[in-house]
């Protein structure tokens, strides 16, 4: 009788909407009234607001919006101001950073002034979004475990937008604002710095990447593979360990050896997330600041195979005929 | 077991199922019939091969073919210099041999036009029309490329129809791109790049890659000869403007990047397949035929002949290449007619000495 899938919520308990906790001196006052939502029952909670806004919200808001609409302007009048061709050219349009000639000074407007504007405005937005999320959890007593996993993805954005273009002496080394331009800025960096799958920290990210994924997928499928029992009440099954706790534990020790807990499973999915970035970052700020040539490296340290040589008497051309490149 | 899974009925069911079939037809959308074949042309596990498309390969092989060849009448007989005036550049050849490359040329550059595209009817000497002037710089550079440009055209050679396919203008030719085409200077700039352009094959990269490498002489080699900075100041935007040349060629020739290149390192020659060197001349030709031949001519061609920002129509990988690794897949039409072959260019040469013919200098 396997008739339970709970790939949606099947059961909705729903009772009086409330506003969550009251809270202190300096706090503001929640936005909105709470509504409940059927379909948005069926994916999490039917309860839709209230928000806090607060004053960290509502500036992050505001620089971000500033940020978001400078992007779209300069996109807009990429191509003329046509709203179809705004659409249609959409994932192609972009907002660039400077030409590397202008060096860290300040460039014209539209030579990458507008770029380091919005850059300001998205960095003061992410910060600010920082800050939230570390005064409400502060405010709901909680750990700071979501503002530090945010602060790590925010390392990132920093060093490839802020840290790694000072320390190259140009903010054209930035990425830019477009959908396909920054698929193709990436493509560009690994090709300007010779290869980055030999960079060892862009490894490690992926690890942390892919594993990432991978641990979603084993702790999801084992929670819901065990909800029968209860096993989604994942808090009370730390402290009171029930047969669901049990079966999903005996699952991986059987089939693997050794398990995570209950409780420990969050820690190896926080750190793996939380890595990615962090490894990634550092991996991205060592690029052309201390290693020029990931492949070069690579060969140099013997982590890269060499291939035999099956093209004999390959020369660059540029030598024998003594031509500039 | 009585397995009833609660998929096999109700609504939640047919949604899935219809769900299921979107998703299905949406992955299979992303795939190319017949299945591609691919051919390794490197070492073991480093990814080099060339993948092709039976279907789209079947379709650009019947693009390819060349011309049948009318046969030639030979040498013997008065020359062209003697029975016609105003030869500059062929007048060493026998009358045949010169009308046979005269209809040839009408055939491959202007056959619906006929002579009268190139020639001041009934005056066939007159030189009032720009397309003959054109046409008289055209052989020359013909010449030029098949005599001095062997490590890119080897022994195949080319002619007028490995470009012109039977057009008075080449399909594939390049302009410089207007930088800012809608005249704002405020915001907005796209730096070259940014939209869906067919010459990077609709990548974001930018996407006039030929002003800086195939005219101007940019540096197309952005990485560094050494592990750690070494002094190496090309940016990553540099890198971009290489990509976009190299889309290009890509596109082009119809291959992979891997057809010149082993990508572990892109930059290193020793593991590269050896049509690196001779792609490597092919960029060094294009660049010497726009400089050399085409920029001079800028004020020979009309103004509708012309690009956005007033510059002649110039050449790149596609001219000739036109979707070929090997334009007209290596068929060796050049042979035909050895007067657009070198020993021809040495006689042009000395009578082009002799009559002190006005080349326009460039720059």
């Amino acid at each position: 009788m396997a008739d339970y899938q709970n790939l949606f919520t099947t059961v909705q308990a729903v009772g009086p909407v409330h506003h969550g906790v009251e809270l202190g001196h300096g706090n503001s006052p929640r936005t909105g009234q709470p509504v409940i939502s059927y379909w948005l029952g069926k994916l999490g909670n039917a309860q839709l607001g209230p928000i806090y806004l607060g004053g960290l919200g509502l500036a992050s808001l505001v620089c971000g919006l500033i940020a978001f609409t400078l992007i779209g302007m300069n996109m807009l009048a990429s191509v003329n101001y046509d709203p179809i061709q705004f659409v249609r050219q959409l994932f192609w349009l972009s907002l660039e950073p400077p030409p590397p000639s202008y060096g860290l000074s300040l460039p014209p407007l539209n030579q990458g002034g507008w770029f380091l504007i919005v850059g300001l405005f998205l960095t003061a937005s992410i910060l600010l979004w920082w800050a939230r999320t570390y005064r409400r959890a502060v405010e709901l007593g909680m750990g700071l475990h979501i503002a530090w996993a945010f602060a790590a993805a925010i390392w990132l954005f920093l060093v490839l937008g802020l840290f790694r273009p000072i320390l190259m002496g140009s903010w054209g080394e930035a990425v830019p604002y477009g959908i396909f331009s920054h698929l193709d800025w990436t493509a560009a960096f690994s090709l300007r710095y010779g290869n980055l799958f030999y960079n060892p920290f862009h490894a490690l990210s992926i690890v942390f990447l892919y594993g990432s994924a991978l641990l979603f997928a084993m702790h999801g499928a084992t929670i819901l593979a065990v909800t029968r029992y209860g096993g989604e009440r994942e808090i009370e099954q730390i402290t009171d360990r029930g047969t669901a706790s049990e079966r999903a534990a005996l699952f991986w020790r059987w089939t693997m050896g050794f398990n995570a807990t209950m409780e420990s499973i969050h820690r190896w999915a926080w750190w793996f997330a939380v890595l990615c970035p962090i490894t990634g970052g550092i991996g991205i700020l060592l690029t052309g600041t201390v290693v020029d040539n990931w492949y070069l490296w690579a060969i140099k340290h013997g982590v890269a195979p060499p291939y035999p040589e099956i093209f004999p008497g390959m020369v660059d051309p540029a030598l024998s005929t003594g031509g500039k490149p | 077991m009585n397995m009833n899974f609660s998929f096999s009925s109700g609504w939640t069911g047919r949604m899935v199922k219809v769900l299921g079939l979107a998703l299905a037809g949406l992955v299979l959308a992303g795939c190319e019939r017949p299945i591609p074949e691919s051919v390794q042309s490197g070492y073991r596990g480093t990814g080099m091969v060339q993948v092709y498309n039976p279907r789209l390969l079947e379709v650009k092989t019947a693009l390819n073919q060349p011309p049948p060849v009318i046969p030639s009448p030979g040498s013997e007989g008065p020359k062209a210099s003697e029975a016609y005036q105003n030869v500059k550049v062929l007048g060493n050849l026998s009358v045949g041999e010169f009308n046979r490359l005269m209809v040839s040329m009408t055939n491959w550059v202007s056959p619906k036009e006929g002579c009268a595209y190139c020639h001041a009817l009934p005056n066939f000497a007159d030189d009032s029309k720009y397309t003959k002037v054109v046409a008289r710089r055209m052989v020359e550079m013909t010449q030029h490329i098949n005599a001095d440009w062997q490590p890119h055209v080897a022994q195949t050679g080319v002619t007028c129809y490995t470009c012109h396919r039977g057009e008075p203008v080449p399909s594939a030719i390049w302009f410089k791109s207007n930088p800012q085409p809608y005249g704002s200077n405020f915001m907005g700039d796209k730096a070259g790049q940014n939209e869906p352009s067919a010459v990077v094959n609709l990548s974001s990269l930018p996407n006039d890659p030929f002003t800086p490498f195939l005219l101007d002489k940019q540096n197309i080699r952005v990485n560094g000869p050494t592990a750690l900075p070494s002094g190496n100041r090309q940016s990553i935007k540099q890198a971009e403007w290489t990509y976009g040349l190299m889309t290009h060629m890509s596109t082009s020739l119809g291959v992979n990047c891997t057809y010149c290149h082993n990508t572990q390192s892109f930059q290193d020659w020793e593991n590269s397949p050896p049509q690196r060197v001779t792609a490597w001349h092919g960029i060094r030709m294009a660049r010497d035929l726009n400089l050399t031949y085409m920029e001079p001519l800028t004020e020979v061609f009309p103004a509708h002949r012309k690009g956005p920002t007033g510059d002649v129509a110039k050449l790149n990988c596609a001219t000739c290449h036109q979707g070929a690794y090997k334009p007209l897949n290596g068929a060796q039409m050049a042979k035909d007619f050895p007067e657009l072959l070198k020993p021809a260019l040495a006689a042009a040469k000395v009578a082009a000495a002799q009559s002190a013919a006005p080349a326009p200098a460039s720059k």
